[in-house]
């Protein structure tokens, strides 16, 4: 159970997928513009990241022992499927939270975060229950670096920015800070273990 | 992004160079130019990589491109680019093994790279194949040439060395963080923000041009 919460902090925090590894960087600078999409996206990744975990090590324990070099093929097809019968589920069952989610939701197939999980995953040869773990943390951490991002932005609206500044470069800087913040996570194990 | 008047070939190449450079201008890519430009080696082999794939897809995508369902054409980019970078993948592990092992699963990682995706959409389904082919050249230049800059500013500041070669006397203090993830966003906003900067400048300077000559002219 250690070996859990373990995998399941060190992935929302120490590293974090969006701050520290530089996954699923496009929805994180696109949008990242209000507190509430940023939420709801993340909430939708998690949601992906946790089916695709599951769909991945079926995948590595049946299938591609016969044909690894076939993994990223059959990767990014599970994946494109995967989130088109997400889609129809969802639409079927919760109408409302389907019309929450929106355009973000088919976007999540050319999520790098996505792919990125199933190949950390097989990578490290996670079992059934670590790849979950593995998953739901990672989706906490990009729930966690979007909202953070987002309310920043939100306050930035406000804030006096020269007007030559006032492009994407800022936001990087910002999320410069923010990894650097995120580094000192790393202390929280070394100084446990 | 279909230009407005019909463009030349050479266009095609030279546009993306610094006009409509995908990390610049498009910022597009990003996952790469950040996570892999902490040496100018692993640069060097991210942008290699990037280029054949690119290159191969955009080929493949524009000889196909009349017998590709419209329903299915992202379904069947996506594909081909899988193939690619699987062979690019498998390549790079047999010529270059500890780049390989350093660039990790950013190799795979090249099938989600949007430039890739977003040439063979917007241009490779609807373009000739050698117009397809030079403009994947160019765009895999402008990706590399930004990766390039960013894998300088970053190995020389944060090891102090530039292709592995000690530049700096015995006394330099590396600056390690420009080589730890935070110095990834830090270069390259950096570098948005001067460009972005020297934009603003000479947009102003435009604007102060045309105010006066119409001034002249009242």
């Amino acid at each position: 159970m250690g070996d859990l919460v373990w995998i399941l902090v060190s992935t929302a925090l120490v590293n974090n997928f969006t701050l520290m590894m530089f996954l699923g960087l496009c929805p994180f600078l696109g949008v990242s513009g209000k507190i509430d999409t940023g939420f709801r996206m993340g909430l939708a990744n998690t949601f992906v990241l946790v089916m695709t975990s599951i769909a991945v090590w079926l995948l590595n324990t049946y299938i591609l022992t016969a044909a690894p070099y076939l993994q990223l093929i059959s990767f990014i097809v599970v994946i494109a499927s995967l989130v088109q019968i997400v889609e129809m589920v969802i639409k079927k069952l919760s109408p409302a939270l389907f019309r929450a989610l929106g355009i973000y939701l088919p976007l999540i197939t050319t999520n790098c975060a996505i792919l990125g999980l199933a190949i950390f995953q097989t990578n490290r040869a996670y079992t059934l229950l670590e790849g979950i773990f593995f998953a739901i943390g990672g989706g906490l951490g990009l729930m966690l670096a979007l909202v953070l991002m987002a309310s920043i932005r939100e306050s930035l609206e406000l804030a006096d920015v020269p007007k030559a500044a006032r492009n994407m470069g800022l936001i990087l800087i910002l999320a410069g800070s923010l990894s650097l913040a995120f580094m000192g996570f790393a202390g929280l194990f070394s100084a446990t273990s | 992004m279909s230009p407005a008047k019909p463009s030349t070939a050479t266009d095609d190449f030279v546009r993306c160079l610094w006009k409509e450079n995908p990390t610049l201008v498009q910022l597009l890519g990003l996952c790469p130019t950040l996570a892999v430009t902490n040496s100018v080696a692993n640069c060097l082999g991210m942008g290699s990589a990037t280029m054949f794939v690119l290159v191969g897809s955009s080929f493949l995508v524009s000889v196909v491109r009349k017998w590709v369902p419209n329903e299915v054409r992202i379904s069947a980019f996506i594909l081909i680019i899988a193939t690619f970078v699987t062979v690019a993948d498998l390549a790079l592990a047999a010529v270059a093994p500890g780049i390989h092992k350093a660039l990790g699963a950013f190799v795979a990682l090249i099938v989600v790279n949007c430039i890739i995706l977003g040439r063979a959409e917007a241009f490779a389904s609807r373009n000739p194949v050698g117009r397809s082919v030079l403009d994947a050249i160019g765009n895999g230049i402008g990706f590399t040439w930004m990766m390039l800059v960013m894998g300088s500013i970053r190995e020389v500041l944060g090891n102090g060395t530039w292709l592995g070669f000690r530049i700096f006397g015995e006394n330099f203090e590396p600056w390690v963080i420009m080589i730890l993830p935070p110095g990834g966003f830090l270069t390259l906003g950096s570098i948005l923000l001067v460009v972005g900067a020297w934009k603003h400048r000479q947009s102003e300077r435009l604007r102060t041009r045309d105010l006066a000559l119409a001034q002249e002219a009242a």
